[in-house]
């Protein structure tokens, strides 16, 4: 063989040129900052968060923040109707949101792979009985579903996660069956079966490694949706109870202020809508760089 | 030279900008086609066969462009041309298959409606009302079906590609491209999809239409049996260049670049059974970074020193050249 | 294991009455919401021995069910129908520890080198699969099996810890050989493993196949579509048509003197390099392959064959031997 100039590449494995791919869109970096950002503040909230954000202070009712007429600088982002500090409470916040929205997707994603990867490779009755256990839990509204799933169990970090992760589930599940289905008909698959592999080795060694991509994007995407639903859990007063910092009740805390007091929903919204959009972004810069297709 | 070529390419150059940088798909190519002819183009995959004829049809699109060079089609310079007379011309004096039926065929229309685009966006020839245009059209579909092989054709212009075998898929193709009586086809690998069966059946399509229609065919492939078939003459490429240009019955019977000897010695043969097949070593060299010279001479077994330097096409007897130093007209 | 009667050389493969359908018939639900799904008869009551040494070559157009037959061969896929014996072993016999221990003996080499090499796994990783699976070698031993391996494949150690994407199309084939060769088989099936590659580069594969045959050797099935390249490689011929084995015999027996009116087409259709322009035109076949789907009754073949008769349409015609070892599925040979 001649010496080639295309063998003279250095050798990298293809999620290193996936990272690669990713990093070069100063969007996507920049988002995937922001997320880290809010993981981080998350994790260190004891730390950054400048008060204690259970402490009332009722002399500090609806202060507004500290650039309007009556704010004090230690208090960034006013106060709410029990004169908490809403820039300690968003940082708190910001950790039940995070959670909540790893955990369920963590759970999510392992029993949706499972199912999926089974569902997809062994078809027969094991693919008949998980596809009509999707249908029928696609059918019933997520929301709704998470209510009576709730107010059957009570509130609570681990019944919110539960009653988010019941359903969640099926979206990886129904990503991992389509692209295990078209993987097992590849020349690859069928060389490990003539190899003498097993079908948890193609699963597992095989198959998995291929599609990871897809379930990847999919679950980021979802971890946004999750965090918008864990929000409106908490708006409805069926999230994570009081005094505990959650986004989506701040933002219902404030309700009955918004033309007074409009900062006491407006950041906490606005903090939903920052991580939420970082995310998806984030998503879908993992698209495009796990698709060779749309790489220049 | 006889009667002056319908078209003629000289010194094209077609870039594309890459990840891995500047790769030059097409470096100095020229070539002509004679009225009535049909021209054999031989090569591997990525020796900028098709590159060269997506250039000739404007099909080249960033990050490709053409570089350098001139395109003269029917005494129309083809590289200056804007688009909009591009469009003119393309489907009306020159048409292409490729090699994809399934994909190059729409599927949301039927075979009739992809016929009738090309007449009525092209044939000054019809007149009267949009209804009686679009008539005109159809029967002229039609027609194009017959004229391609279809069985019962009238029944099947309402269909859809879907509803057709590939082989049938690629006579439809042809009866689009040939539906204004186009003066060149250009056939990108027309066969190369089919069964050896149907291949058989399109090929002698192709080549009693060009008789039938008097129009010049530029059939691209890299099954140099198919050339020895149907095509009069020959234009082997290699990593971007054209190699050797001969008539097909000499450049087959007598190939004078080391490359097309190693190419015929590499194909196996149902005359000569036992014959070992001799194959050419290594691989075709990346053209992000060509070595100067030969791009023949690492996989070349008669490789000399000069072969490192710029070699030019050689004429020899016989309208024939060859870009190689060693060749007769060389020494 | 009792033998009733010794033929001959015994063969290493005997395909008798191979059938595999593939049916995607959905029964009372399907046809109500009309999606009734099909029966593909993909491989019909094939018989076929394939002797210890020899390559036979399977030729056929797409969709006749070659590159089946190829798999249920090996049992890649199971057959509706038919047994496969190997070295004396009925297959279906098996159970599933003893058939992975089988699988040792029994490989296949695919088609596509982009497809059959899975995109995640390093040149080293993908050749150490086999041994690991089969626990046959681990450290140093393995490392060198699979360097020895990657040298007799033409290709070297510079490449071990390199991915498929950065090989050419002719490389990633070597590895794909490389790869079924690891565990010492037996038997290989060779699925068109040139039909992707360029002519150069073919004439290169199907060298280093010969080669390998006789260094190790080794007995092949070799599926292709072109009549050239099966001439080359091949012992004996045997010529599918939708799913049947319409006449196997020996190499210049099946391409010097075929009988059937399919192969006499088929060998009529291939372009010759010696062809002149304009030359002679040959008898060549109307009509396009009909659907497995819907195959024709009495012999498949008889709507396009030239010279067919009206028993043709009625009756499938049985097996006639032409000479030893020269069979033909044609109502027209006696």
């Amino acid at each position: 063989m001649s010496a080639v100039p295309a063998a003279a590449r250095p050798a990298r494995s293809p999620v290193l040129e996936n990272l690669a791919a990713f990093a070069a869109s100063k969007l996507s970096l920049t988002c995937a900052v922001l997320v880290l950002g809010c993981v981080v503040l998350a994790i260190a909230a004891p730390l950054v968060a400048p008060h204690d954000p259970n402490e009332a202070d009722l002399f500090r009712r609806l202060q507004p923040p500290a650039w309007m007429e009556g704010g004090e600088i230690a208090y960034l982002l006013g106060c709410d109707a029990l004169g908490r500090d809403i820039a300690s409470r968003i940082i708190y916040g910001a950790r039940i949101s995070i959670f909540i929205g790893a955990a369920v997707i963590l759970v999510a994603t392992t029993i949706g792979v499972l199912a999926g990867l089974a569902a997809g490779y062994l078809r027969g009755w094991v693919d008949v009985a998980i596809s009509r256990l999707v249908d029928i839990l696609l059918g019933f509204p997520y929301l709704i579903f998470a209510i009576a799933l709730i107010a059957m169990t009570g509130p609570g970090l681990q019944n919110i996660i539960l009653a988010l992760a019941y359903k969640e589930w099926v979206i990886p599940c129904r990503v991992v069956r389509g692209e295990t289905l078209a993987a097992r008909e590849l020349e690859y698959v069928e060389a490990a079966r003539a190899l003498g592999g097993s079908s948890r080795y193609i699963m597992w060694r095989e198959i998995l490694p291929n599609i990871l991509s897809p379930v990847i994007v999919v679950s980021t995407v979802r971890m946004a949706h999750v965090i918008i639903l864990e929000a409106s859990l908490s708006f409805l007063g069926l999230g994570v109870q009081p005094p505990t910092a959650s986004w989506g009740s701040m933002v219902a805390d404030g309700r009955a202020f918004m033309l007074d007091a409009w900062w006491v929903s407006t950041f906490p919204g606005l903090a939903i809508l920052v991580l939420v959009l970082s995310i998806n972004v984030v998503s879908q810069g993992l698209r495009d760089a796990f698709d060779p297709r749309m790489r220049r | 030279m006889s009667a002056p070529p319908i078209l003629s390419v000289r010194g094209l150059r077609t870039t594309f900008a890459t990840r891995h940088g500047m790769v030059t798909a097409v470096d100095g190519v020229d070539l002509e086609v004679l009225p009535g002819e049909c021209l054999g183009v031989v090569g591997e995959s990525g020796c900028g066969k098709s590159v060269t004829f997506a250039s000739v049809m404007g099909l080249v699109k960033p990050p490709g462009r053409i570089a350098g060079g001139s395109i003269r089609f029917l005494d129309q310079e083809l590289t200056t041309l804007d688009e909009a007379r591009f469009r003119a011309l393309r489907g009306r004096d020159m048409a292409m298959t490729m090699q994809d039926a399934l994909t190059a065929l729409n599927p949301a229309y039927t075979v009739a409606d992809q016929i009738m685009e090309v007449v009525l966006e092209h044939d000054a020839s019809l007149d009267g009302s949009a209804r009686q245009r679009r008539a005109q059209a159809r029967a002229r579909a039609l027609e194009m079906m017959d004229l391609v092989g279809i069985p019962s054709a009238a029944k099947r212009l309402d269909d859809y590609p879907h509803q057709f075998s590939g082989g049938m898929r690629q006579r439809i193709m042809i009866a689009i491209a040939l539906a204004c009586r186009p003066r060149l086809l250009i056939a990108d690998e027309p066969t190369t999809a089919l069964d050896v069966t149907i291949q058989a059946q399109v090929l002698d399509l192709i080549s009693t239409l060009r008789t039938e229609l008097g129009m010049s065919v530029v059939l691209i492939t890299h099954d140099l049996a198919v050339v020895a078939e149907h095509c009069d003459r020959v234009v082997v490429m290699y990593a971007g260049q054209v190699v050797e240009t001969a008539p097909t019955r000499a450049l087959i019977d007598a190939p004078e670049h080391p490359y097309t000897r190693g190419l015929l010695a590499s194909i196996p043969r149902l005359s000569a059974l036992d014959a070992p097949l001799d194959p050419i070593d290594g691989r075709v060299p990346d053209l992000v970074d060509l070595p100067p010279g030969c791009r023949f001479r690492e996989r070349c077994t008669v490789a000399e020193a000069r072969c490192t330097s710029e070699v030019p096409m050689v004429p020899l007897a016989g309208e024939r050249a060859v870009r190689c130093v060693l060749a007769e007209g060389g020494r | 294991m009792s033998t009733s009667a010794i033929t001959a050389a015994p063969a290493l493969v005997e395909m008798r009455g191979l059938t595999r359908h593939y049916d995607s018939r959905r029964g009372l639900w399907g046809r109500l919401t009309g999606n009734p799904g099909v029966l593909v008869q993909a491989v019909n009551g094939v018989d076929l021995d394939i002797r210890r040494g020899e390559t036979v070559g399977l030729i056929g157009e797409s969709g006749c069910g070659k590159s089946t037959l190829g798999r249920v061969a090996i049992r890649l896929h199971e057959p509706t129908a038919g047994s496969v014996r190997f070295d004396g072993t009925d297959l279906a016999t098996l159970s599933p520890l003893e058939l992975k221990r089988l699988r040792r003996r029994l490989q296949i080499i695919f088609q596509d080198p982009y497809a059959s090499l899975n995109p995640r796994k390093s040149v080293l990783e993908l050749l150490a699969t086999p041994l690991r699976l089969h626990a046959l070698a681990s450290g140093p031993e393995l490392a060198d099996r699979v360097g020895a391996m990657l040298q007799a494949v033409g290709l070297g150690p510079e490449h071990l810890r390199r991915y498929p994407h950065q090989f050419s199309g002719g490389q990633r084939q070597r590895i794909g050989i490389a790869r079924a060769l690891m565990l010492e088989p037996d038997f290989v099936v060779c699925d068109e493993p040139v039909s992707a590659l360029d002519v150069s580069v073919q004439a290169q594969i199907i060298g280093l196949l010969g080669r390998l045959k006789r260094e190790l050797g080794l007995t092949y099935l070799f599926i292709s579509h072109d009549i050239a390249v099966i001439g080359h490689v091949s012992d004996r011929i045997a010529v599918m048509y939708l799913g049947e084995i319409v006449e196997e015999g020996p190499r210049d027996a099946v391409l010097g003197d075929p009988r059937h009116p399919y192969t006499q087409s088929l060998l009529a259709s291939v372009p010759r390099i010696e062809g002149t322009p304009g030359g002679a035109r040959r008898q060549r076949l109307q009509g396009d392959l009909p659907s497995p789907v819907a195959p024709p009754p009495g012999c498949k073949f008889h709507p396009r064959c030239p010279v067919a008769v009206a028993r043709c349409a009625r009756e499938a015609p049985a097996t006639t031997a032409v000479r030893p070892g020269h069979r033909v599925r044609c109502h027209l040979v006696t």
